[in-house]
């Protein structure tokens, strides 16, 4: 087709933690859903995040944390784009995430949150429902 | 870039306002079978293109799934360490059913890297076999990387691929073998017609993981650099890259006049396949219909 926009996704594993298989996963499956998946590889800072989103013109961000530092990364990544020009950029999350802290990231601007166990078709109904492409 | 990848209208006028704007990027072409070390390699060539101040842009291209249309754009894990560099702006693209190595709109989003004022524009293209050879096109020097263990020396005689080299890198050099594809590789080329005056494809051997032959390669580059610029050539390479660029313009904008053509017949390409079977009429005639009517599309909207 020659005039539609594609969904272009970034999936991210900022942090310290060696655990990709969940972010590799989700770009699998984000990839058989129709998405173009930007991924990035392992221990991203929310600078590098931020950076890749900006320069790949990516509609949305999807980080994978494992190692409890949620609370802090993902907020950064959010601040990061929007001080950039990147605040039409949807930023959605998986990892261990306690419910107390799911609110408080919410009201962060983390979108959509997911934790282990969730069904992959879940994540892209999210994104089907959540993104659009940025004009 | 977006709207350019996309075909959106408006892309069309973008790139005619900054055209004036190209011409000053040396763009490098980076081609190989999958998994030879291109990524590394372009990471590396970042790095040493970065030491001299120079500005890099990158296109690094993967393949799209044939299926879902999806894709997963990895080639920025191996260029990591240029994340958050400034004068380093990489763009993943996806080739979305395009064959020959690049997307479809490779080209345009190279110049718009160069109108951006990049020293240097690296593609990197998907991992190919032995016949995409389009990178040759876009890019002024094009790199053909290659390992040992590929195949035997008859690979070395096919044509395609290796033929449109101006300089070869066998990477991953510290494994078995690299020296007897060196060796075939030079024979290859002492074999191959040609003129006074010709650029010698050079073969470098590197170790992109561990940096060893980068400098050896960027020698190769900026060498083929100058050959080209050099007097009594570059008229010639001017004109050749101009021819290039034209073509792949007119074929761009032919082939959404024709997909945007079918895709205004009721039900689309399935739609258009039942009236053929069912009009009893040849693919033949359908295509001329469907070309005829994407000419007069192209003469209203002017190719947008």
């Amino acid at each position: 087709m020659s005039s539609t926009r594609k969904l272009r996704i970034l999936v991210a594993k900022p942090g310290l933690d060696g655990h990709d298989r969940g972010a590799k996963i989700v770009a699998r499956a984000l990839r058989d859903a129709g998405f173009e998946v930007i991924y990035t590889g392992l221990h991203q800072t929310p600078e590098m995040i931020a950076a890749a989103a900006i320069q790949e013109d990516v509609d949305a961000v999807g980080m994978s944390i494992m190692s409890g530092a949620h609370m802090v990364l993902m907020p950064a990544v959010v601040d990061l784009l929007r001080a950039r020009g990147g605040e039409g950029i949807a930023v959605f999350g998986g990892g261990i995430i306690p419910d107390d802290d799911m609110e408080a990231l919410r009201a962060k601007g983390v979108k959509g949150l997911f934790t282990p166990g969730t069904p992959l078709a879940e994540i892209v109904d999210w994104i089907n429902a959540n993104v659009t492409p940025r004009q | 870039m977006r709207d350019i990848d996309d075909g959106m209208p408006g892309a069309v006028d973008a790139l005619k306002a900054l055209y004036p704007r190209t011409g000053r990027a040396h763009v490098v072409g980076v081609t190989g079978a999958p998994g030879t070390g291109k990524s590394t390699i372009c990471d590396r060539l970042i790095g040493s293109f970065r030491a001299e101040g120079k500005k890099v842009g990158v296109v690094a291209v993967d393949p799209s799934s044939p299926y879902s249309g999806g894709a997963i754009l990895g080639d920025r894990i191996r260029m990591q360490e240029h994340a958050t560099d400034p004068g380093v702006f990489i763009r993943s693209m996806a080739t979305r059913g395009h064959l020959g190595g690049l997307s479809a709109s490779t080209g345009d989003v190279v110049r718009v890297m160069d109108a951006m004022g990049m020293d240097v524009v690296i593609v990197e293209t998907v991992g190919v076999g032995q016949d995409e050879i389009e990178v040759a096109r876009t890019a002024h020097t094009t790199v053909v990387v290659l390992v040992p263990g590929m195949g035997d020396d008859v690979q070395a005689i096919k044509a395609g691929l290796l033929e449109i080299a101006d300089c070869f890198a066998v990477n991953k050099s510290d494994r078995d073998g690299a020296d007897k594809v060196v060796r075939e590789l030079q024979v290859m080329l002492d074999m191959r017609p040609r003129r006074e005056g010709d650029w010698e494809p050079p073969v470098v051997k590197t170790a992109a993981i561990h940096g060893e032959g980068i400098g050896d390669l960027r020698g190769a580059l900026d060498r083929h650099a100058e050959w080209a610029a050099g007097s009594g050539r570059s008229g010639q390479v001017l004109t050749d890259r101009r021819k290039s660029e034209l073509g792949e313009i007119m074929r761009g904008m032919i082939a959404k006049a024709v997909e945007r053509r079918i895709e205004a017949y009721p039900g689309g390409i399935d739609g258009l396949a039942n009236d053929v079977r069912a009009a009893g009429k040849d693919p033949y005639t359908a295509a001329e219909e469907i070309l005829k009517g994407a000419m007069d599309g192209l003469k209203e909207s002017g190719g947008r």
